[in-house]
């Protein structure tokens, strides 16, 4: 039993007064069950009379039926179900009488409305099952009173409240209005992991139907009365800015409404972290439809003027390895000069990758309706607590005059935590004084990115004649930002240990891209220590797992921030359920293991080549996320994550020539598809009663690890350089 | 502009709209049927699938003024209530993550098994090729189409 008191959380349980509700019937089939469970027939929920709030994450029916709000953005990592099911188990309901909807912005109520960092859960964990447990406590203690019993005696059970010795029995809908009226508990107890019904066990998307069935769900899909649409022109090379806008030909296309310039961020200063944008100065087309808006943006004369140098990938390499000779020390263990001097053999390897775009399928969009001092915007953003404050300095609106509301988002990876297009949106509302939709076209999307950074590593390992790994010296750095972990394995498992870091200038945007800087460093990191191993002619899992053993019973320095055993855990579970050194006859095979946003993960690839292609027949995964809450969809997230990681790896980059970006649309910029995801994913998760970490992140970075060293194996030719497919170029 | 006639999801619709529109943006704009997705606007990444006399088309590169007579379905009309087989086995694999390409996704599958009840995976790889799922469920859309081609 774990007891917690309530008082940190207290502002999130405030009651509020019973809201009536209509006698709607909506059907729920799709709430219920799990992959075990073979789909039943559509059964109909029906929804009460009266509801009453029980806290700001729950409120009751007179029939029983519960109302989950789903506190947070929903981006495809599926906590729209996860987190509710963390509510639904400590009430202890029946997951069938279940709705879930998502919850407004609402700092007051909730905390950490965001998306980002693989933390919903993590960070979730507690307070959501503390609304869950408060609720029960309050519907038992409305029972007891009403039932003149000692409340220690009433038990409950999937919404059903129990009295033994009296045998009364009731449904928690019969209570709902007396538990809304009494005070919230100084403490309240949670279940112990053994009397989980909920968690553990899967449940499916609460959103599935609405998405097979094309019901509007997502920003993009935001229609009003009166509603009109906007896109704005940015400057096609970063190091541009707009000069001036000739928009005749454009204010006189059919169903143009109005062509003008805004400028999001006109004071640097007053910028948050989450103001993240290339181009302030934009020219802004609003028109009647979004086709009639395309046409007229077509139209468009502007004219652009340099601010500063323009960047070009063609050089970023080279000038990457002049520049990483001022990198900076991060870490030092031991005596890694003199290691290296004195040592027998000195493998030293180099790795890139390029700047991404994160190629959300729903492009940047949002509506805004800016009018009277209020402003009321609907759309997909992964920061919404943060976007409101920067509508609020940019508008001049008060943060109680702002309304925010969370839509299903078509992918997040990072890019929606940098807002601007909301401030675009209102601050085009406010001018225009209607409702307007702004969307991105996919061009536009995809250069005006705040991308993945481009990175650089070297690697050094120091050999004695012995061949014992005795020096390890890594010297890590991007445009704009280092990819270093100094604290990340394998420091604390070489005596003599040297990071260094650095970083160079970009007039590039660049932001967090699933995974950042995990997203390189690990590919790099894997792959490396597999041909240390080689050379070690050590078996590179045995290999990783004694440097762990020496990390977990004898290890070098003190802020090594993983925990070993748990890292060997998931290279162990990996290594059996691959049947690892055992099954391997005409298998080209790739083994990394990697820690990332609490999370361990190991993988195992078996690839060919035929033809020039890499086919990838299977992965497995081992996955340590402590709890597994939603177990199928902790499955999809590895799937997802696997087949992310290595479309990237082998297929993806964005380039610039001049400053321009020389993809816009998935014609040039390649991401995986169908028939090169791989054909089979097994995952496996360490069982634990650890709390839960998170799965949106953790499973990207060491698949290219994986690929690397298959891809070795399959050709006999290492790869140091993202995407690993060259576009026109044969592998073998 | 001009005035079409348009059979959609066994409907006559009448639109006002520049002969030169997209039937995604007539679909999504004049119609209010949203569940036929933008992704690229150039038909390279299956977001916007419908069928056009039942078979797959991406409708970001389809004219209305082309359209004329033919039958044009959208995900909204697929099923009465979701009821399709295919409809069906992806809330069986429970496939979507975030969701937003999965219509042109189920759309380009439901074409597929009209015209082939029992596909190879090389089959399915070649019909589905030009649908991205930016969150990678690959493997499951393959394993849910071959549930729904089992019936």
């Amino acid at each position: 039993m774990t007891f917690i008191k309530t008082k940190v959380g207290r502002r999130s349980f405030i009651k509020s007064s019973a809201v009536a509700g209509g006698g709607m019937m909506i059907g729920f089939s799709w709430l219920a069950g799990c992959k075990t469970e073979p789909m039943i027939e559509e059964e109909i929920l029906q929804m009460p009379a009266e509801w009453f709030n029980i806290n700001g994450f729950l409120k009751i029916g007179d029939n029983g039926v519960v109302t989950i709000m789903s506190p947070n953005p929903e981006i495809g990592q599926n906590i729209k179900t996860s987190m509710p099911m963390l509510v639904a188990e400590e009430l202890d309901i029946d997951w069938k009488k279940v709705v879930v909807e998502q919850a407004p912005l609402n700092t007051d109520l909730y905390k950490r409305q965001l998306a980002g960092g693989s933390q919903s859960i993590r960070q979730g964990w507690k307070s959501l099952r503390m609304a869950g447990a408060t609720a029960r406590r309050v519907l038992c203690e409305a029972a007891a009173k009403a039932w003149e019993v000692p409340v220690e005696e009433i038990t409950t059970d999937a919404g059903m409240l129990f009295h033994k010795a009296t045998e009364k029995s009731a449904h928690y809908g019969e209570f709902a209005s007396a538990a809304a009226e009494i005070e919230i508990p100084e403490e309240v107890e949670l279940k112990s992991v053994k009397d989980f019904k909920i968690i553990g066990n899967s449940k499916r998307n609460v959103d599935g139907k609405k998405i097979v069935t094309g019901q509007p769900l997502f920003g993009l899909d935001t229609q009003r009365e009166g509603m009109l649409h906007a896109m704005i022109q940015h400057p096609p090379a970063f190091g541009m800015k707009l000069k001036s806008v000739d928009d005749s030909a454009a204010k006189s296309m059919p169903g143009i409404k109005d062509v003008f310039t805004i400028n999001t961020y006109p004071d640097a200063e007053k910028k948050q972290w989450c103001d993240v944008d290339a181009f302030s100065d934009l020219v802004v087309v609003v028109g009647n439809s979004t086709w009639e808006v395309m046409q007229a943006k077509e139209v468009l004369k502007v004219e652009w003027e340099a601010t500063s140098g323009f960047e070009n990938s063609a050089s970023h390499t080279e000038k990457m390895a002049a520049f990483a000779g001022k990198a900076k020390e991060a870490r030092k263990d031991g005596n890694p000069e003199a290691a290296f001097k004195n040592a027998a053999e000195i493998i030293e390897r180099s790795y890139t990758a390029p700047f991404l775009a994160h190629n959300c399928m729903e492009p940047m969009n949002f509506f805004a309706d800016v009018k009277d001092g209020k402003a009321e915007l609907v759309g997909p953003v992964q920061t919404p607590e943060f976007m409101e404050k920067s509508v609020s300095t940019r508008l001049g609106i008060p943060l109680e005059n702002i309304d925010i509301q969370m839509t299903r988002m078509g992918g997040g990876f990072g890019r929606r935590l940098y807002g601007h297009f909301l401030v675009e949106a209102a601050l085009i509302s406010q001018k225009v004084g209607a409702p307007i939709k702004l969307t991105y076209t996919r061009e536009d999307d995809m250069t005006f990115g705040t991308y993945r950074p481009a990175y650089h590593a070297t690697y050094r390992a120091a050999l004695d004649e012995n061949k014992n790994l005795i020096a390890f010296h890594i010297k890590a750095g991007g445009i704009p930002e280092s990819p270093l972990f100094a604290n990340r394995f394998p420091a604390g498992a070489v005596d003599n240990y040297l990071a260094e870091s650095w970083s160079l200038e970009s007039n590039i945007s660049t932001g967090a891209w699933r995974a950042p800087r995990s997203n390189f460093i690990a590919g790099a990191e894997q792959a490396f220590l597999d041909e240390v191993a080689e050379k070690m002619g050590k078996d590179p899992i045995q290999f990783r797992l004694d440097l762990l053993e020496k990390a977990k019973n004898n290890p070098v320095g003190e802020k090594n921030d993983y925990d070993a055993a748990r890292y060997a855990g998931v290279l162990k579970l990996v290594r059996d359920k691959s049947n690892w050194g055992k099954a391997d006859a005409g298998l080209n095979r790739g083994v990394s293991a990697y820690f990332c946003h609490n999370s361990y993960v190991a993988n195992v690839l078996d690839l060919k080549v035929e033809n020039g292609k890499p086919i990838v027949d299977k992965v497995y995964c081992a996955v340590d996320c402590g709890i597994v809450v939603n177990p199928d969809a902790a499955k999809n997230m590895m799937e997802g994550g696997t087949v992310d990681g290595i479309g990237h790896a082998l297929f993806s980059g964005l380039t610039f020539k001049d400053g321009v970006p020389e993809q816009s649309n998935f014609d040039k910029y390649r991401l995986i598809r169908h028939s090169e995801a791989p054909k089979e994913i097994e995952v496996h998760f360490v069982k634990s009663e650890i709390d839960p970490t998170g799965l949106g992140e953790p499973p990207f970075p060491p698949i290219i690890g994986a690929v690397a060293n298959a891809l070795y194996k399959a050709t006999g030719k290492r790869v140091y350089d993202q995407p690993f497919v060259k576009e026109g170029a044969l592998l073998g | 502009m001009a005035t079409f006639n348009l059979k959609i999801n066994g409907k006559n619709q009448e639109v006002e709209a520049d002969p030169n529109t997209p039937m995604l943006w007539v679909l999504r704009d004049t119609l209010g049927l949203v569940g036929t997705k933008y992704g690229c606007g150039i038909a390279a990444c299956g977001a916007c699938t419908i069928h056009v006399d039942g078979i797959a088309m991406r409708s970001c590169q389809m004219p209305v003024s082309k359209v004329k007579d033919q039958s044009i379905t959208t995900i909204e009309g697929l099923s009465e209530n979701g009821n399709h087989p295919v409809q069906k086995a992806w809330m069986e694999h429970d496939v979507p993550q975030c969701g937003y390409c999965q219509a042109g996704q189920i759309m380009s599958a439901a074409s597929l098994l009209n015209d082939n009840s029992n596909p190879s995976d090389a089959d399915i790889d070649a019909a589905m090729n030009g649908n991205i799922c930016r969150c990678g469920t690959y493997t499951r859309i393959k394993a849910a189409i071959k549930t729904a081609a089992k019936g």
